[in-house]
């Protein structure tokens, strides 16, 4: 590598905002994040509880939004929800797009956040139950009180997991057509393909950068709020 | 068991409770989908001609079945690259050599971290810059390595992490009988390691199988691209994603019940548990209740 190519690289990135492209990767996260936690949450309850109807309400949400590819489900809602049905989320076209493919990465991942959450409710041992039960406690405050807060704890590694992921699949919304960083990737190595290794090692750089923190925080964090028993 | 661990058999009263919030539910869980019918219908999009075409072996023939094609093509070789890639980088992992240990495990993050959708992007555009290829080829190509870095990087961890999960007595009982420290691994601790983490190992199928789909952003003609081209061709867009959807979730949830009950067969073959996992696998599925 001479400096004539070094030299030629960095001004690629006085052209290209990088830096913006994965800020918005971070904020179609975190959008997607709250509301996949939301209607992760609520997809668990109903999974848990003693009711029929909405246990298999919340099995089959999971298991279609599972199996289906989240690029289709990115497109959908782009190409289905506001190109046929007409579903405006903003009257500026680029924040339209972002806000319909944060709802589709929301709902998919919504599936997996369930399924952490569950498996925390997994390692929390049956006697909690019925000791919530022996002192009186019905469905809502054992759930509430004792089971939830137990279950979270055991859920932060498998919720990282999903985190990791969402981070990630961001990069799908390049399907929705919203600017993020995979799609500038592309319109940097059409642009210098001569530099295309280098544009790509940034880029993925990048995501590693993003992701092996997040990956370290829940792991330490998972051991130190585990419950011992 | 978990659905069954908040809750007592319940009495008299509870079920007559339970009856009424159940046909309550059931009731808001059908109103919402009458709103969802009632806002497609406004919208025109119930409409017979948007449907009949998925009555036509033309539409099955030219779009749906040749993209349902390119799909299982590009996750087949995929699934076998990414085995080969996983077994090797698995082996790699657990080499005796430490400079072999820190660069297999260095490809393994490395490639865990990376979106798929980055790495598909860059040998698409990569290989077809070089031109080695013919054109037509250069987008399975780039599905196949960003799905085998991938994917074969996760199978690489769950390799490491079956045989971690092996009791210790194996291998010594594999020293002591004189194989080598490599034969050890190859002979007992591996395939031990597979039976137990087929599980884990059927449901990172399903992902490949569905981020073949990204194959759709890079011109790959697989089944969404199929249902794009056929849905701007015949104005029912909506129509023939929901079709594809449906044929992914068919696939997929077919794999993922052949895999729970594959689970419940191998249990009894191994002699460690198989409760291993890696570590950031993207959630492996629970049964589905």
């Amino acid at each position: 590598m001479d400096e004539g190519y070094l030299a030629q690289f960095l001004s690629l990135f006085e052209q290209f905002d990088v830096l913006a492209a994965f800020w918005v990767n971070i904020q179609l996260t975190a959008y997607a994040a709250v509301l996949a936690l939301v209607l992760g949450t609520v997809l668990a309850v109903m999974r848990i509880s003693p009711v029929p109807s909405l246990r298999w309400a919340g099995a089959t949400y999971v298991t279609l939004l599972r199996n289906t590819p989240l690029t289709i489900i990115i497109v959908f809602c782009v190409l289905g929800l506001w190109g046929q049905l007409g579903i405006t989320l903003s009257a500026d076209f680029q924040t339209n797009f972002f806000r319909l493919a944060a709802i589709g990465l929301g709902v998919y991942h919504a599936a997996f956040v369930c399924e952490a959450l569950r498996s925390g409710v997994n390692t929390v041992p049956v006697g909690q139950a019925e000791a919530a039960r022996a002192i009186g406690l019905g469905f809502w405050p054992a759930a509430r009180l004792v089971i939830l807060p137990q279950a979270f704890r055991g859920a932060v590694a498998p919720l990282g997991n999903v985190l990791i992921a969402l981070i990630k699949n961001s990069t799908v919304a390049a399907a929705g057509s919203v600017a993020e960083a995979s799609g500038l990737m592309r319109t940097m190595i059409e642009f210098r393909p001569d530099v295309i290794l280098a544009v790509f090692f940034v880029f993925a750089l990048g995501f590693v950068v993003l992701v092996v923190p997040v990956g370290l925080l829940t792991t330490s964090l998972s051991r130190r709020l585990a419950v011992a028993r | 068991m978990s659905a069954h661990v908040l809750f007592d058999a319940p009495g008299p009263r509870a079920r007559r409770r339970m009856v009424v919030v159940n046909v309550l539910a059931a009731l808001v869980v059908v109103a919402i989908a009458a709103v969802a019918l009632v806002v497609l219908d406004r919208k025109g999009q119930l409409d017979a001609r948007l449907w009949t075409p998925f009555l036509e072996a033309r539409t099955w023939t030219g779009y749906l079945l040749p993209g349902l094609l390119d799909t299982l093509r590009a996750a087949a070789l995929a699934i076998v690259a990414s085995g080969v890639f996983g077994l090797v980088f698995g082996l790699g992992r657990l080499a005796s050599s430490r400079v072999v240990r820190v660069v297999a495990g260095g490809v393994v993050e490395f490639f865990r971290a990376v979106p798929v959708l980055l790495m598909m992007i860059f040998f698409y555009m990569g290989i077809s810059q070089l031109g080695l290829l013919d054109p037509g080829d250069v987008p399975l190509v780039a599905v196949v390595l960003g799905l085998t870095l991938y994917n074969g990087s996760v199978f690489a961890e769950l390799v490491r992490s079956g045989v971690h999960g092996l009791p210790k007595g194996q291998r010594e009982a594999a020293l002591v009988v004189g194989l080598t420290r490599g034969q050890s691994l190859r002979l007992v601790e591996v395939p031990q390691a597979l039976i137990a983490m087929l599980p884990a190992i059927a449901s990172q199928l399903v992902v490949i199988l569905k981020d073949t789909a990204l194959g759709a952003i890079i011109t790959y003609p697989e089944l969404l691209a199929a249902a794009r081209r056929l849905g701007s061709g015949e104005g029912n867009i909506l129509q023939a994603l929901l079709v594809a959807a449906i044929i992914f979730i068919v696939i997929n949830y077919a794999l993922t019940r052949a895999a729970d009950r594959l689970a419940t067969r191998v249990d009894r073959r191994t002699s460690g548990t198989a409760t291993a996992q890696a570590p950031s696998l993207a959630v492996r599925a629970g049964g589905d209740d």
